[in-house]
């Protein structure tokens, strides 16, 4: 791959796993926010795969397959069923509105910019250049978390911090050793699941899958 | 060899509790496996103690004397929760909140959640321990639901929600250790092992490392407990069944405490003590605050329970921050004898809400009189748990207190005995209601049979004897503190 071509390639998929981080903040049809994941999936699928074209590394290409089929198919998947058999797919009423969680979204970014400072310094490359976009994608994904009421959100939040946090892994270190990748991948699926499971169990018992329902602990 | 034994013989357990189906002897096997690897603590102990550390499966076990401490304690704290776990079970299915199919589900969870606890602190390799420790949150949660009550779900939802960020941020913080030993230079090979990483650790860049260090404690503090991240833990503690949340207060807080010691080390090397000290100083005092604000107004016992073990958390982290061998050796002293005393208190509070059907402080009464082994058990419980001498814990808390007094963090030990004083009172006045008083007059006197006592006065005895001989656990102790602290 020429230069220039692997340069701007890496940018844009690094940047479409930005934005689909800032649409699950905009849109509230839950449906909609789980098709941004699935894209974010498939796009942080292809950052591994050009990192691994572009360094001849069998390894990481073969991670990068695992990410779209996992990230990009098979938990959008999970979470598209969940979507489903909630009677009230839409996130009506935020705990923060549409446009101040975009105004957040912008001012994380920045702040993203300035925590990684040291880190970018130490890795003079495209691919370092780039890592602000994954710690973007992790702070938003907290913010989803805190900000939003259904279930659904903040599983779609933490796989925001988790792929956000991939994508720095890939980016700054092209993937952490593959026993560790392959764990870890396995735990963010596990740990899907059985949000899944809880959301499920917390339909039959509490009718809705609003997070407001949970009141009973408190001190 | 013992090393590869510790974990087969309790995952063996749990796969003979998938295929037999529930019954009083699989209860009494899974006891035993957990037996059989306190005892292969304590072997692989002698070894490590004065010698190398001993190497398995290529370098993916790797067990030096704090290895080997933690294997101790994971044992110990395992034996007596999984001994309870016979006399729930039976209990659950008699009531028939519970299935025997049901009943299975739990032995094998238990089972795998104390497997995963071992791998956690045999792993020879950061990545491999994060992920021992992310299985533990996956496996608990469905244990802290086990009730299937609608507190059960909302706490294992919190748990699970919670400690998955915070244990991603950890892995972030791993990853940015894996990037300063990357960029080392001279290290053709970097890798996660904590050999490697320690070796290196001089040269690591201190500006991703402040970064990775300063993740760590936020991700791995989750899984402490460590205030700002703590408002899973008295949810999750107070709804798991009472053996399970004996082993997560009393145990996996002190897993996620033992990789934030390894990875401290990394960070004292890389940065100097500076800045570890600073934080592990601001997440303690802020843990014992949150803890001592909230002991005073608790009004249900269990949760009572989980918040001080958030207090002892926030007294660990003081230790951690000392750092100094003392201070360490100190800090394994008090994981081990807050173990005993919080896993025998949860234990004692699982037949106290059996028996009263309340975990409400206001509807347990004269506990003393009504109940007197219960009643004295989970009084001499409290009183190991506040710092009484002989108990263990006054000698750990005394030594940490030393520790702090010696490098200078006096002012940070003066103000956390200003919240062990708060807490002590909070908890003697809801013991007082608890177990003081008399009970309605011709109630006759409810008795415990003995083979639920004599585990749990056996570990109180254990404890107080911990708090005054120091032999044999000494050398050990010495040991272990000296892999992480110079």
């Amino acid at each position: 791959m020429s230069g220039s071509a692997y340069a701007s390639s890496l940018e844009l998929v690094s940047g479409v796993v930005l934005v689909c981080a800032v649409v699950t903040l905009w849109r509230r049809s839950l449906s909609a926010i789980v098709k941004a994941l699935a894209v974010q999936g498939l796009a942080l699928g292809a950052v591994a795969l050009i990192l691994g074209v572009d360094l001849g590394d069998g390894v990481l290409i073969a991670v990068g397959c695992l990410v779209v089929i996992a990230k990009g198919l098979v938990i959008p998947a999970l979470l598209g069923r969940v979507v489903a058999g909630d009677p009230d797919s839409r996130e009506t009423a935020p705990i923060v509105n549409v446009p101040a969680s975009l105004v957040a979204a912008g001012a994380l970014t920045f702040l993203a910019y300035g925590a990684t400072g040291p880190v970018v310094a130490l890795i003079p490359t495209t691919a370092g250049r780039l890592i602000p976009l994954g710690f973007a994608t992790l702070l938003i994904g907290f913010f989803v978390m805190a900000a939003r009421r259904k279930a659904v959100s903040q599983i779609v939040g933490l796989l925001l911090v988790d792929n956000g946090i991939a994508l720095v892994a890939f980016l700054a270190t092209a993937g952490v050793p593959l026993l560790v990748e392959l764990g870890a991948s396995l735990d963010v699926l596990l740990a899907v699941v059985v949000l899944r499971v809880l959301a499920a169990q917390m339909t039959s018992k509490f009718g809705v899958l609003d997070l407001d329902q949970l009141r009973e602990l408190h001190d | 060899m013992l090393a590869i034994i510790v974990l087969a013989v309790p995952f063996a357990a749990g796969v003979a509790a998938v295929v037999v189906p529930w019954q009083r002897a699989i209860g009494w096997l899974c006891t035993a496996a957990i037996g059989v690897v306190l005892g292969c603590g304590i072997g692989l102990a002698t070894r490590v103690v004065h010698g190398p550390p001993v190497i398995a499966l290529g370098g993916v076990l790797r067990v030096d004397a704090l290895s080997a401490f933690m294997v101790i304690v994971i044992g110990a704290i395992g034996v007596l929760a999984t001994w309870q776990s016979v006399r729930y079970l039976s209990a659950e299915i008699e009531a028939k909140r519970s299935s025997r199919r049901h009943a299975s589900l739990y032995a094998v969870l238990v089972q795998g959640f104390i497997t995963a606890m071992l791998l956690a602190v045999l792993a020879g390799n950061v990545g491999v321990m994060w992920v021992a420790v992310e299985a533990t949150t996956i496996i608990t949660t469905f244990l802290v639901g086990y009730r299937q009550t609608r507190g059960a779900l909302e706490a294992s939802w919190k748990y699970i929600a919670i400690c998955s960020v915070g244990i991603a941020m950890a892995f972030l913080g791993t990853v940015l250790v894996y990037l300063a030993a990357l960029h080392v230079g001279h290290h053709q090979h970097a890798t996660l092992d904590w050999t490697s990483l320690m070796a290196v650790s001089h040269h690591l860049d201190p500006g991703v490392m402040r970064l990775a260090f300063a993740l760590l404690v936020l991700g791995y503090g989750t899984k402490v407990g460590l205030a700002p991240m703590h408002s899973w833990l008295p949810d999750a503690h107070s709804q798991a069944p009472a053996p399970v949340s004996a082993l997560m207060s009393g145990v996996l807080l002190s897993v996620a405490f033992y990789a934030l010691l390894r990875f401290k080390a990394v960070a004292d090397g890389a940065l100097g003590m500076g800045f570890p000290r600073a934080l592990l100083v601001a997440a303690g005092l802020l843990s014992l605050a949150v803890a001592a604000s909230l002991l005073i107004t608790q009004r249900d016992y269990k949760r009572m329970l989980a918040y001080s073990s958030m207090e002892n958390m926030g007294l660990l982290a003081l230790g951690a921050a000392a750092g100094s061998p003392l201070a360490v050796a100190a800090v394994l002293l008090h994981i081990l004898g807050h173990g005993l005393a919080k896993g025998v208190l949860f234990l004692t509070s699982g037949e106290i809400l059996h028996a009263e059907g309340s975990s409400e402080i206001s509807q347990v009464r004269a506990l003393l009189v009504r109940r007197p082994a219960l009643g004295g058990i989970f009084g001499f419980g409290l009183i190991a748990l506040l710092g009484f001498p002989p108990f263990s814990l006054f000698v750990s808390e005394l030594n940490m207190l030393r520790a702090e007094l010696q490098v200078g963090l006096g002012w940070a030990g003066a103000l956390s005995l200003v919240f062990v004083a708060v807490i002590f009172g909070a908890v003697m006045s809801h013991g007082r209601h608890l177990l003081l008083g008399s009970g309605p007059v011709g109630e006759k006197v409810h008795s415990t049979p003995a083979f639920v006592t004599v585990p749990l006065v056996g570990a109180l005895v254990l404890c107080a004897l911990l708090g005054v001989v120091a032999w044999p656990l000494d050398s050990l102790l010495h040991a272990a503190a000296h892999v992480v602290a110079r």
